[in-house]
């Protein structure tokens, strides 16, 4: 260490200075510091090199293109046994991003709806949405995943004794719930681009909308033309081009039913737990966010005439919102993050693959472990990353 | 005006002489029934979510209440005496097995031990927690951590005093040589001193200690441990584990050294960015790997060491918090009297920013808590943990919702406890900062 | 000044739960603790399970404590560390456990790239099938489009895959942690079968209520010899250990029992009984044991009969036939290499 500090001073000058001169203290403790992080880092690398050559394992990625041999039930992505782990891994990566993201969007909706509800004039609705804050806050999302799966486990009958519910649409029973699947027949290429086409054109018909409100002032039936907008062109287009699109509905055969869209019972136990979790904190910061809103603001938008509604959704919402989003993400992020505890029900996400199957199998914790922080490192700064880009874009700019 | 009124009054003789005697408001404006159409049918879209969700709540005492209280069975055998007893919930599980539930496999004749601990943390923290208790309070509070260790894992005294005696000539170490040379190299001096203590000291005078004069309580092995003990153990330890931790973790990200930011942030981005189990996951199959070979902690202390780490990235967020929330010039207020960064730091800065950070600490010991319950993923026997092996038993096989219903209980009362004490605080706080 | 006290008090309180273990030497770090740690697993009845004051019992715990009298002559120098699938391993090889007694299956990759030694099989086991009897199944290979319920981090998911994949069938594998959660999702009607051991499924259908609602399926699809493993490298530990299990075989073929083993200790007239409790020869001297390891380890449970009937056998819940655990002289598949 002392050699360091020495070799770094160049001037003849007193050993002294470099701590007490302010000139060169933070430069030498700077260096201790370095040289103090590098030797932990030193020992915890040749503890584990000692260890793993002491053990005779080995540090290589070479397994991940080995077979996995073992079943995964939810893919998104054609997998058997004999893909190799990588694949497993990728198809546990599309499972959390599958669970995190529309966990995201009911956390959404569900706590939106609760902080304003919470807000309501109406007591025995605030009240409602108050013990369903606490309640949900202060249980252990673990806790609330395990009820859920037992709920679902317990309350839904088996498959043979399930009811088809809506003509067949929906049967839920003790080990998902099947919905209709989309048949892709002849024609349904056009159709999709119809679609895709028409939502293009609700966006440009909305912007163009609100353009013209702010230069004339006239105000557009705007949500029943983009309702029109939706749905008309492809509902003409799918008759005309004879029904490509068809509905798969699930059968019963033999032990489970077969065929149409299968949600299993790990998926919606956990997006539901961590939906209504999540939607809690969510809520808290939707009243937090519209409560920082002055009252002057509500006042001055009554003595404009607009009615609470459009008070709402034009003068504060807009307003709140720049307070609400930065938490709002973090709330993503947390949900992203316990969407690990996919393992406590048996929904195979990254954890669950990789981290857990695979790790056991292959005996590779190392390896693998690095492998699933990295990943979940990744998600965490992407999110941050929108937040920041999101927090520059909105902050009050000064002038 | 009020000269013109008065004139008035004396020559108009229609203007009453004297007050009407007052009356109670008018029904439709007081009362239970104006308080009910004012808050519950102010118009018809209230009247319709009244009517929608008292029938829900409705609909779910009437379900739910016979089940839960009315016919719930609470003292019983096993399940099979117990369904014969009543047709609701059977708590008897938990009544007969609350043993289980809060302590674990701790033995039964020490009890008293983690309940003393108990009682003593609560006594450790209320000096942090109120500042009108005597600070003197606040040097219990230092050595409680030592004294929960020696009372919960048990084993010979001297352990825990001879940590006291290599504080104390530390702190000696520590104020002879600041007086004599830089603070900066007397902090690395007194940290080699502890090391040394540690390694040449610690071990044979305890041994030899011991062999003189076997003062000591009956040990507990950590896999004794168990239920809601553990997720004392592990969130009290994480907390107070991650605070020195979190201080300097959050004093370096704000630190203007490029190498000591980094370092910080990095960590504290890291631990941040990963979820808890994975963490969990390190502690449960790598951290070995991380020691000298030949060492090896058993699993608790692993978890501890992992949920310290953990809690101490966030505990820096919030402390960072209050070093942010601190004026400017309180910093140059300590510049200007000619205290150096660490004089200024611990006297000037730090009371101040803890004081505000309460809130966030206890906020973030909310969290903690509740996150302890993922060590039953890696075989701890937490609450959640414990109830595999108690529905596993002849007895008890068959409960569903009673002891998750429980242990939820638990933990929303001990939750919502502290959110309450948390936003009290803030408030007191908030009005203290305006006076 | 009271933050770094903390810090410091904690840093103690770490240190002082350090031990160290896992050196070459296994014995003289055993030796040297006074005690032996163990490595079981968290619970499956009969085989490993906590009894009411939390110690553990069963088939693999007394093998535990049968090396630990072995090395020590007192049953009671054990400490028990549960290891999940996914922990056991780690725990072994990191020197976190002495030795590893948990329903562990030996194979190539586990030996060989893993590293452990396995002692001779204490248990023969199979990959069997479990389906309530009014499915009207009566073979797996009518199993296609089941759903099956499965223990994860085990060969049995491994032999499943294989299994479906090789007769061209389709499954829905529901993955499980432990044990007490399969039974539950199986008992809901969540999957239609449950696989694992047919121990195991036996074990498991024994604590049902109505046990006679279930069937196990005649396939058994997997080989699954349980043996209890150390780690390599440490052959004077190993051999202990080995030599124990199959002290504990001798001693049934023998008749050798925990009652009457010091009375044949001192009485028995055939020399390879002798040799084996310590009253002739020296063989303990050989690994560094006393000369009566085996007489202890045989005192602590019983000889393997013992063991297996008292906490597996068919007059436990469990019930379990000896079958092919049985004596090689009975026509089963236990055969100790000789005590010479």
């Amino acid at each position: 260490m002392t050699a360091a500090t020495y070799s770094d001073g160049s001037e003849p000058f007193e050993f002294r200075m470099l701590f007490y001169d302010k000139r060169y203290r933070s430069i030498t403790l700077q260096i201790i510091t370095i040289v103090l992080f590098m030797l932990a880092v030193a020992w915890l690398v040749d503890n584990v090199v000692q260890n793993f050559r002491d053990l005779g394992k080995d540090f290589s990625f070479g397994f991940l293109f080995q077979p996995a041999s073992y079943d995964i039930n939810q893919t998104l992505i054609e997998y058997t046994s004999r893909s190799p782990h990588w694949k497993a891994a990728v198809v546990g990566i599309l499972n959390t991003l599958l669970i995190a993201f529309l966990g995201c969007i009911a956390a959404t909706i569900v706590g939106v709806l609760i902080g304003v509800a919470r807000l309501s004039q109406n007591w025995l609705v605030s009240r409602f949405m108050t013990v369903y804050i606490e309640g949900f806050r202060n249980v252990p999302v673990l806790l609330w995943i395990l009820l859920m799966s037992t709920i679902f486990a317990t309350a839904l009958p088996s498959p043979r004794q399930a009811p088809q519910l809506l003509g067949g649409a929906l049967v839920p029973t003790n080990r998902g719930f099947y919905l209709p699947a989309f048949e892709w027949g002849a024609g349904s290429l056009p159709l999709v681009i119809i679609f895709l086409l028409s939502i293009v054109a609700i966006i440009v018909f909305r912007r163009w909308a609100r353009t013209r409100q702010q230069e004339t002032g006239e105000i557009l039936p705007v949500f029943w033309i983009s309702l029109a907008l939706f749905f008309l062109p492809s509902l003409i287009a799918f008759f005309l081009l004879g029904r490509p699109i068809g509905l798969e509905f699930a059968e019963l055969k033999g032990f489970n039913y077969q065929g149409g869209l299968y949600v299993r019972n790990s998926f919606m136990a956990l997006w539901l737990a961590l939906s209504l979790y999540t939607a809690a904190f969510i809520a808290e910061n939707v009243r937090a966010g519209i409560q920082a809103i002055s009252k002057g603001q509500t006042e001055a938008s009554y003595s404009l005439g607009l009615p609470p509604s459009r008070t709402m959704n034009l003068v504060i919402l807009p307003q709140a919102l720049r307070i609400i989003i930065p938490p709002l993400i973090s709330q993503y992020l947390n949900l992203t993050k316990n969407s690990s505890l996919a393992i406590a029900v048996g929904y195979m996400d990254i954890t669950g693959t990789l981290g857990g199957i695979t790790l056991n199998q292959t005996g590779r914790e190392m390896e693998c472990l690095l492998l699933v922080m990295g990943f979940y490192l990744i998600v965490s700064l992407l999110i941050s990353g929108v937040m920041n880009v999101y927090n520059s874009a909105v902050a009050l700019k000064e002038r | 005006m009020s000269d013109t009124h008065s004139q008035a009054n004396q020559s108009i003789h229609y203007v009453a002489q004297s007050m009407l005697p007052e009356q109670p408001a008018p029904l439709s404006t007081s009362g239970p029934v104006a308080w009910m159409r004012e808050n519950l049918f102010a118009n018809w879209r209230d009247t319709i979510l009244t009517v929608i969700f008292g029938a829900a709540i409705l609909a779910i005492i009437v379900n739910l209440l016979p089940w839960l209280f009315l016919d719930a069975v609470f003292y019983a055998d096993d399940i099979r005496q117990c369904r014969e007893l009543g047709e609701g919930a059977c708590f008897a599980v938990v009544t007969s097995r609350f043993d289980q539930l809060i302590f674990g496999f701790y033995p039964g004749h020490l009890y008293w031990r983690p309940i003393l601990t108990f009682v003593l943390m609560l006594l450790a923290f209320a000096p942090v927690l109120h500042d009108n208790l005597p600070r003197k309070l606040l040097w219990f509070t230092a050595v409680f951590p030592l004294l929960a260790y020696w009372l919960l894992w048990g084993g010979s005294i001297w352990g825990p005093i001879l940590i006291v005696a290599m504080v104390a000539v530390c702190f000696v170490v520590f104020r002879l040589l600041v007086t004599a040379i830089n603070p900066t190299l007397s902090a690395l001096a007194t940290f080699v001193v502890a090391v040394a203590w540690l390694m040449f000291v610690q071990g044979p005078w305890t041994d030899g200690l011991s062999a003189i004069a076997n003062v000591g309580l009956e040990p507990v092995e950590s896999a004794k441990f168990g239920g809601f003990l553990i997720t004392f153990v592990i969130g009290v330890t994480g907390i107070v584990g991650s605070l020195p931790l979190g201080i300097l973790l959050a004093l370096g990200r704000k630190s203007d050294m490029p190498v000591v930011k980094m370092i910080c942030v990095g960590f504290i981005e890291f631990i941040r960015g990963v979820p808890l189990i994975t963490l969990l996951f390190v502690a449960s199959t790598l951290l070995n790997y991380f020691l000298p070979p030949g060492t090896s902690f058993d699993l608790i202390l692993r978890v501890l060491i992992m949920v310290t780490l953990f809690a101490s990235a966030y505990m820096a967020e919030v402390i960072r918090g209050g070093l942010a929330a601190l004026p400017r010039g309180q910093y140059e207020a300590a510049d200007a009297l000619g205290l150096n960064y660490w004089q200024g730091t611990q006297l000037i800065i730090l009371p101040q920013a803890l004081k505000i950070s309460i809130p966030g600490i206890v906020n973030t010991f909310i969290g903690l808590f509740k996150d302890t319950t993922l060590v039953s993923i890696v075989g701890i026997l937490d609450p959640i943990g414990i109830m595999q092996p108690i529905r596993s038993t002849s007895e008890w096989n068959g409960i569903i919702w009673e002891l998750p219903i429980f242990i939820g209980l638990v933990f929303f009362v001990a939750c919502f406890v502290m959110s309450r004490y948390s936003m009290y605080f803030e408030r007191k706080l908030d009005t203290g900062h305006r006076s | 000044m009271k933050t770094k006290l903390l810090t410091m008090a904690l840093g103690a309180a770490a240190f002082a739960g350090v031990s160290t273990a896992a050196s070459a030497a296994t014995l003289d770090d055993v030796k040297a603790k006074g005690f032996l740690q163990c490595g079981v697993s968290t619970g499956v009845p009969g085989f490993a399970f906590t009894d009411d004051n939390g110690d553990w019992q069963g088939f693999d715990p007394a093998i535990c404590r049968a090396v630990a009298a072995a090395v020590f002559g007192d049953p009671t120098a054990v400490k028990f560390t549960p290891t999940t699938g996914k922990t056991r391993f780690t725990a072994l090889a990191s020197g976190e456990v002495d030795m590893l007694a948990r329903n562990t299956t030996e194979t190539f990759s586990r030996d060989v790239d893993l590293k452990f030694s396995f002692a001779p099989v204490n248990y023969y086991d199979g990959q069997g099938f479990m389906v309530r009897k009014d499915l009207g199944v009566d073979s797996a290979k009518s199993l296609d489009g089941a759903t099956i319920c499965i223990q994860t981090g085990t060969t049995t998911e491994l032999n499943l895959a294989d299994y479906f994949r090789a007769n061209n069938m389709n499954y829905e594998p529901v993955p499980i942690e432990t044990n007490a959660e399969a039974q539950e999702k199986y008992l809901a009607n969540a999957c239609d079968v449950y696989t694992t051991d047919a121990s195991g499924l036996a074990a498991t259908r024994a604590a049902f209520e109505n046990a006679a609602d279930h069937v196990i399926l005649p396939e058994i699809i997997s080989k699954e010899p349980l043996a209890p493993l150390v780690r390599h490298g440490d052959d004077q530990w190993f051999d202990i250990v080995k030599w124990t299990v199959n002290a504990l075989i001798t001693a049934e073929e023998k008749g050798v029992t925990g009652a009457n083993a010091d009375d044949m200790a001192a009485n028995s007239n055939d020399p390879e009984v002798r040799r084996l409790l310590g009253s002739e020869g020296e063989l303990g001297a050989m690994f560094g044991l006393e000369a009566n390891w085996a007489l202890n380890a045989i005192k602590a449970g019983g000889n393997y009969g013992e063991i297996f009937a008292r906490y597996i056998g068919e007059e436990t819940p469990v019930g379990l036939a000896r079958g092919l655990n049985a004596l090689y002289t009975d026509g089963g598949l236990l055969y100790s290499a000789p005590f010479r």
